[in-house]
């Protein structure tokens, strides 16, 4: 194993942080009747996205360069899907850099199937949720990501159209966070708004995170997480050199610095004060928008990606809930679907190459036109065909109970009583 | 309602692709690229709509 190879590995190691502090973000900001199960879900669709991934999905993703099913169009070959065999038959897992590519992509596969469980919290049944993210790991995400880090045609863009160097995504923007972010939207089409979230007028209700502790905490976790998938995902899939590595780790830093207090300013002008859950949504906004351009880009233009994440999270949260009456509990569609988008259109406007071939900006469009095409039809109508054989929403008793005792038979905190009267009475 | 704003996402889509695929210059493939994404946001405003809960039998 070169040095290069052992430094990979290492950064791959720290991938599974961003799934954790995603799964514990999603916890915090669900109800505490719920915990147990989103703990759970999390857990389950994780295993289910990897167990999926190696039975077919790889086969469907592959490599650049690896074999692939083309069109011939105008005198162009598109790849759309690879050919792999399936089980990851033939593929050395050895420690080279190709090895890597699956171990990180297994994870990346679980990451993104985790995003829509922020959305459907407190209502959308395990069961479902596991099916869905075996439709994710086995058609959705491979097919999109054989597109981008496969060889696929809009990795293609610049060879075959002269479109800078084709669509290009270092850490995962479109693959993993828009793709999961857009994947939250339908599901919250799908589910429909909680019980008791919009009133009669179209109002909606609040209702708070359990445990904003443990939401700021996942922050700090997710850090460590993008820092391993940027970086990795650089090496891996943009060729960037084990010196690039600091670049890619100060712009996802700043990033997030700079989309954390974007949404500070902006939540404490609006309320008056600073909003705890906002604010942990615009930190991991600016780490969703450093993925794609993060090796890329200066410093001051990760900071400028940064800015801009954290205000678009803070405002299509509101324009979100209200009055597009989507009822999304963690923010996943504005933190993934939204600042994923504005990561991969962030590279078009501020990525500078050695060669400079213009057009980069236009690969990073159909990028984007392809996500909202292609992908979010597809993924609803997969989960809309998956809803009328399998119920995803949980009975109305379910709701009533919670999660919790509804599909597990215990909660989370058993010990934990609340003191109604204690609080209310002065 | 539904259909018709999931269509649109597509056709929004195929436009994008037919741009690249036909057109030569990166100002036509600009414009109609562009065209496209309008498209699929119209197709997004309609779905949006198509998927909020009635007034009054919300929740």
């Amino acid at each position: 194993m070169t040095p290069a190879t052992a430094l990979c590995l290492f950064f791959v190691f720290l991938v599974p942080l961003a799934p954790a502090g995603l799964a514990l973000i999603n916890t915090g900001l669900g109800r505490s009747r719920s915990a147990a199960h989103a703990m759970l879900a999390s857990l389950s669709v994780m295993a289910v996205a990897a167990i999926v991934y190696f039975v077919c999905g790889f086969a469907w993703q592959g490599s650049a360069g690896g074999p692939a099913q083309s069109l011939q169009v105008a005198g162009k070959q598109w790849s759309w899907i690879a050919a792999e065999p399936m089980f990851l038959r033939g593929r050395a897992l050895d420690g080279s850099s190709a090895s890597l590519a699956v171990l990180l992509q297994m994870l990346s596969v679980g990451l993104a199937a985790l995003i829509p469980l922020g959305s459907g919290a407190d209502r959308w049944r395990l069961g479902a949720s596991c099916a869905s993210a075996a439709l994710l790991a086995g058609w959705t995400y491979p097919l999109f990501a054989h597109w981008v880090w496969g060889g696929g045609w809009l990795a293609q863009l610049g060879v075959n159209y002269g479109l800078g160097h084709g669509f290009l995504d270092a850490g995962g923007a479109s693959c993993i966070q828009a793709l999961g972010g857009l994947t939250a939207l339908a599901m919250t089409w799908i589910l429909g708004p909680r019980r008791g979230k919009y009133m009669a007028q179209g109002i909606p209700a609040a209702i708070p995170g359990h445990d904003a502790v443990v939401v700021m905490f996942a922050c700090f976790l997710a850090l460590l997480g993008w820092l391993g998938l940027n970086a990795a995902g650089a090496m891996l899939f943009t060729g960037a050199e084990p010196g690039r590595v600091v670049l890619i780790a100060v712009n996802t830093t700043l990033s997030a610095a700079a989309g954390v207090l974007a949404t500070l300013a902006i939540t404490g002008v609006r309320f008056g004060k600073p909003d705890v859950s906002l604010c942990a949504n615009g930190w991991v906004g600016g780490l969703v928008a450093s993925s794609a351009a993060c090796a890329f880009v200066m410093p001051a233009a990760a900071v400028a990606i940064g800015l801009v994440a954290g205000a678009l999270v803070t405002l299509t949260v509101a324009y979100i809930e209200w009055p597009l009456s989507i009822d999304d509990p963690s923010g996943a569609i504005s933190v993934h679907a939204a600042g994923g988008l504005w990561g991969v259109l962030a590279l078009g406007i501020f990525a500078r190459f050695p060669d400079s071939i213009p057009g980069q900006w236009l690969a990073q469009l159909i990028g984007i036109a392809t996500l909202l095409g292609c992908v979010l039809p597809l993924t609803y109508a997969l989960n809309w065909v998956l809803n009328r054989f399998y119920a995803q929403r949980v009975a109305p008793e379910g709701e009533r109970q919670g999660m919790d005792l509804y599909e597990l038979g215990a909660g989370a905190y058993p010990e934990f009583v609340t003191h109604n009267e204690e609080f209310t009475q002065p | 309602m539904k259909l018709l704003g999931l269509l649109l996402l597509a056709a929004g889509w195929i436009i994008t692709l037919a741009a690249v695929v036909l057109l030569k210059t990166t100002l036509e493939r600009s414009v109609f690229v562009m065209s496209g994404i309008g498209v699929e946001v119209l197709g997004l405003v309609l779905a949006v709509r198509a998927h909020q809960p009635p007034k009054g039998e919300r929740g």
